[in-house]
């Protein structure tokens, strides 16, 4: 089944498309009638948007668009964005995270306002996504990366009367606006060392030498900040805890699942493709080490992204702590590189595109858990969460499966994954990274079951009161549960498809 | 396809009990079980394994299909069963029926989700006594602690949550010991394996395959795998001085909950250390023969002796278990047919006895509310059959011939006795024996003390018989154990029959 024999090249990019009209449709309805508050309709609308997008994704990506069994990667626009196995891989994690948050968003903005523009900015940010999963030259990475993050600056600060929302859009903006001035700066500097955008061919330029390491190394650097940005890595974290916390829960999913994967897609490309780690050391005589640089990022970020998560008494806090703490694991795909290490490279950035994807659907389970208790207004600290399991044990089940897969513990999907990941960085040589993740992964357990236990063990400090059931919530969580605990034994196409599209990068 | 069934039908069984209202729940769940109780029963009727699964036998019941291919190593989801793992399993479904009988009277809300969670951890339970690929092993070896945490520390006694806790992390970090040694001997196997399979881990073991890994020539790796893998499945069993959250979780958990720990997880760590350490690793094993029977003779006395210096009747049993446990240990490092094949059979022998008497202590509380052999005597008057059949357990606990700890003891003793591991193995065999008059005693005292003599109780409840429901799980298990014992043959030729091909590694047949 090759489903572009028919069809015109350009029709690779339909995941990115069919969002894009999905966005401007629901601006049209929103016009059309702006007073209305037919949540139904729009929330419809944008979750249809984003499955067909996801569906169309995982179409090509079974019949194989873009990759080596149909004739290899589809380039388009003079090579501005590059349509293959490992976008199309990422476009089905942002779509899938994408229709989770729509449908939990039909009861949590029941009562506001601005619904239309609500959607909307999901939809666009999500489309933002795709792109950069598609981005093949810095321009485009550029760009796609604004088209992302300026809906999320107004989608984190959406309660507009809410002074922890404002608060936390307008950090996220200027932490933003400056890692992107750094971002365009390290472009700037690679483009005077190598005279193009484009990421093959700087590649290529490279190969062919440079005097200029210095500037380079420093682009590279620069570069690397900006996905340490859009990551949640260190040392551009500490934007995340605030925003994930003030920002409306079903934001905090979209931004912490969605958008931290496609910091890594388009990180996993500009690295990959742009500096491949044969190319960079040999023009910098091993000053240009990015492999290290991220081993250290990654082992830096988990270790403080865990102790950090331990500490906190806010679980929405605690989730974006632990949020920063995944990020570390998820470098290890980048970490774990090697320049002769041929095929193990694709594993471990395989596995690590695996783990995103487990990672999209617990991670936005747990948000979204959140966003259902601020709805029944229980408020936000451990102490609140006490004795919810007695009230709502199907919701508290799927908070539990979220929680344990979350510390990786056996029979959910966040395991395998896990042990996958770790796997393939012991098998790349870098052991020392596996045992970080595995000791970092057992830590976490502590406060990942602090929530299971105050939801199942403690006694509520006051009477609980859960007015509303509401559905939609209900719907994307438990679709996120069923997600996580299928992903254990479906685990082996996940994997086998991400490691395939991941060795096609080398 | 038949373990697949039982395994599926048992969590369809959890899942089943879990929606269902809390009033139906003790009865559906009761009868849910069976269904595997069933399923076990036609699989022992249709064995037909020989031999030992890991070392080259024939496994019964088995699939093996490739599940993940992930580099170098694929994994399957490999099940079957063998001599050794044929009466666990029977021993899981038989027990968790009658646990969730005793369950009715003590546990009076949230009913669904007790029941349900009792049949998750028996679906888990099952798998990792059928479990023959590493990581399908491991994938189930955790899911019991799962619903072992909630058990314990929803429906708990006032420390709950501490104990649950304990128990959690105890167990936790055991596992990742464990799973580190374990991982880091596939590592040193290098390419002559494929897939992380155990028989396939085993052979290529024994064939001598082991290479350096880490900076560890083959010999010290083995040992230190061997170390990590032995404190894992120590925490589990527990081995003094690796026992400390046992009497916490026993006296915490309520009494089903009690009847499981005691009787099935517990050997889940006894079953892996005769699985992994003394199979894989024999030669190593017998290295460390002399810290291990010391280790074992230990577990026995001071467990014993612990035990003897409680006022709770359930901290009694729960610390005589872990002397009970010594004695698995120091006839799995016998390495004799009757050594490993009476440590296996002690496994299941304890699992019934130890069961019995957490779940008689649980009838007796029931009734009187309070555990404190000082707060009662003279119960015998009022609950005649329950004392009956306590004392009855508690003469099967000491060894009385004709039940199933005597057979399972006088296994070990004459194991131990033959043992040529080393020269002073009948000292230190001689030395656990001592542990039995111990046991004679503390249990002769307790129950002296609580179901004899002039009626006499302090509280304010009604002190009558048990309901039917409740002694009968009890009577059954006594039924059991005296079957067992008088005929021990049942599960002992097919354990021997699965053991001798370790101790043919072993060199001491």
């Amino acid at each position: 089944m090759t489903p572009l024999q028919t069809l015109p090249e350009w029709a690779a990019t339909a995941p990115a498309i069919v969002l894009a009209l999905t966005g401007l449709a629901l601006l049209l309805i929103d016009t059309i009638d702006p007073d209305s508050t037919n949540n139904g309709l729009l929330a419809g609308t944008a979750t249809l948007g984003a499955l067909a997008a996801g569906g169309i994704a995982a179409w090509f990506l079974i019949g194989g668009t873009g990759m080596e069994s149909t004739g290899g990667a589809i380039s388009l626009y003079g090579d501005a964005l590059v349509v293959d196995g490992m976008s199309l891989f990422f476009t089905l994690i942002f779509t899938s995270v994408t229709a989770m948050v729509t449908v939990a968003s039909y009861d949590y903005l029941a009562d506001e306002e601005y619904q239309g523009e609500f959607y909307s900015l999901v939809i666009f940010a999500a489309t933002g996504m795709t792109l950069m999963g598609m981005a093949n030259s810095l321009a485009t990475v550029f760009v796609s990366l604004e088209l992302a993050s300026l809906p999320s600056y107004a989608l984190v600060a959406f309660l507009k009367k809410d002074r922890g929302s404002i608060e936390a859009g307008l950090k996220y903006f200027l932490i933003g606006a400056l890692s992107s001035a750094v971002f365009a700066f390290g472009i700037s500097l690679v483009f005077a060392v190598t005279g193009s955008l484009v990421l093959p061919e700087v590649a290529a330029t490279l190969a062919e030498g440079t005097e200029l390491v210095g500037v380079l190394g420093l682009g590279v650097l620069m570069i690397a900040g900006g996905f340490a940005f859009k990551t949640a890595s260190v040392p551009f974290h500490f934007w995340a805890p605030e925003a994930y916390e003030g920002a409306p829960a079903p934001v905090s999913a979209f931004l912490s699942s969605a958008s931290k994967a496609a910091g890594f897609a388009v990180a996993f490309r500009v690295f990959t493709v742009a500096f491949p780690l044969e190319t960079v050391t040999a023009v910098g005589g091993g000053s240009v080490d990015w492999s290290l640089l991220f081993a250290l990022l990654a082992v830096v970020t988990m270790t403080l992204g865990n102790f950090a998560a331990a500490t906190q008494e806010n679980v929405k806090r605690m989730l974006a702590y632990s949020s920063i703490g995944h990020a570390g694991y998820a470098l290890i795909g980048l970490a774990a590189i090697t320049v002769d290490g041929g095929a193990a490279n694709g594993d471990v950035l395989g596995a690590s595109m695996a783990h995103l994807l487990v990672y999209g659907f617990m991670n936005t389970g747990a948000f979204l858990f959140i966003a259902m208790v601020e709805k029944w207004g229980l408020g936000r600290t451990f102490e609140d969460y006490n004795g919810i399991a007695s009230k709502a044990p199907i919701a508290a089940t799927a908070m539990t499966v979220f929680m344990f897969s979350l510390a990786g513990l056996p029979p959910f999907g966040g395991f395998v994954s896990k042990y996958a990941l770790f796997y393939s960085a012991i098998e790349s040589g870098f052991w020392w990274l596996a045992a970080f993740g595995a000791v970092n992964s057992a830590l976490s357990l502590f406060y990942y079951s602090r929530v299971v236990k105050a939801m199942w063990i403690e006694e509520p400090s006051k009477p609980l009161e859960i007015g509303s059931q509401p559905v939609g919530l209900y719907v994307a969580i438990i679709f996120a549960a069923v997600g996580t605990v299928l992903l254990l034994p479906g685990f082996q196409p996940v994997i086998e498809t991400a490691q395939t599209v991941a060795a096609a990068l080398f | 396809m038949i373990i697949e069934a039982l395994i599926a039908v048992t969590f369809l069984a959890a899942l089943v009990t879990f929606v269902l209202p809390d009033r139906y729940a003790g009865k559906a769940a009761f009868a849910l079980s069976l269904a595997p109780v069933i399923g076990s029963l036609y699989m022992w009727q249709q064995y037909d394994a020989s031999g030992n699964a890991l070392l080259g036998g024939n496994i019964a019941f088995e699939t093996d299909v490739v599940w993940l291919q992930l580099g170098q190593y694929d994994l399957h989801w490999m099940v079957g069963v063998d001599g050794i793992s044929m009466p666990l399993v029977v021993l899981t479904t038989i027990l968790t029926t009658l646990a969730i009988v005793s369950a009715w009277t003590p546990i009076a809300e949230r009913q669904s989700q007790f029941f349900g969670l009792m049949l998750l951890m028996e679906a888990n339970l099952l798998g990792v006594f059928t479990a023959l690929d590493f990581f399908v092993w491991f994938v189930f070896w955790e899911a019991v602690l799962v619903p072992m945490y909630f058990l314990i520390g929803v429906w708990g006694g006032p420390r709950r949550k501490y104990a649950a806790i304990k128990f959690f992390v105890y167990t936790n970090i055991a596992s990742l010991v464990m799973f580190i040694g374990f991982i880091s001997l596939v590592f040193g196997l290098g390419d002559s394996i494929t897939s992380l399979r155990l028989p396939e881990i085993a052979q290529a073991l024994q064939a001598g395959q082991l290479g350096s890994f880490a900076g560890l020539s083959a010999g010290a790796l083995a040992s230190v795998a061997f170390i990590a893998m032995f404190f894992g499945f120590a925490v589990k069993v527990p081995v003094a001085p690796l026992h400390t959250w046992l009497p916490d979780a026993h006296v915490e958990a309520p009494t089903p909950v009690s009847v499981m720990l005691a009787g099935v997880l517990l050997k889940m760590g006894t079953y892996a250390l005769l699985r992994f350490n003394f199979t894989m690793l024999p030669e190593t094993a017998r290295a460390f023969a002399l810290p291990i029977a010391l280790l074992a003779v230990a577990s026995v006395i001071y467990g014993a002796l612990l035990a003897l210096a409680q006022q709770d009747l359930k901290r009694i049993v729960a610390y005589s278990s872990v002397s009970s446990m010594g004695y698995v240990i120091l006839g799995l490092i016998a390495y004799t047919t009757y050594g490993v094949g009476g440590a296996t059979f002690q496994m299941v022998a304890h699992g019934l006895i130890s069961g019995l008497m957490f779940m008689a202590v649980g009838v007796i509380y029931n009734t009187t509310h309070t555990r404190m052999v000082s707060d009662m005597s003279g119960i015998a008057d009022r609950m005649p059959v329950t004392a009956g059949i306590f004392v009855a357990g508690a003469f099967g606990y000491m060894g009385l011939p004709l039940m199933a700890g005597f057979a399972a003891e006088f296994f070990i003793f004459k194991g131990a006795f033959e043992s040529t591991v080393m020269e002073a193995m009948p000292l230190f065999t001689g030395a656990a024996m001592f542990g039995i008059v111990i046991v004679a005693g503390y249990l002769l005292f307790a129950m002296q003390r609580t179901l004899f003599g002039p009626f006499r109780f302090d509280g304010d409840y009604d002190v009558t018989e048990a309901p039917f429901h409740d002694v009968a799980p009890l009577a059954v298990l006594l039924l059991l154990t005296i079957v067992l014992g008088v005929s021990p043959d049942i599960f002992f030729t097919m354990i021997q029959d699965a053991v001798n091909p370790i101790l043919e590694l072993g060199g001491a047949f």
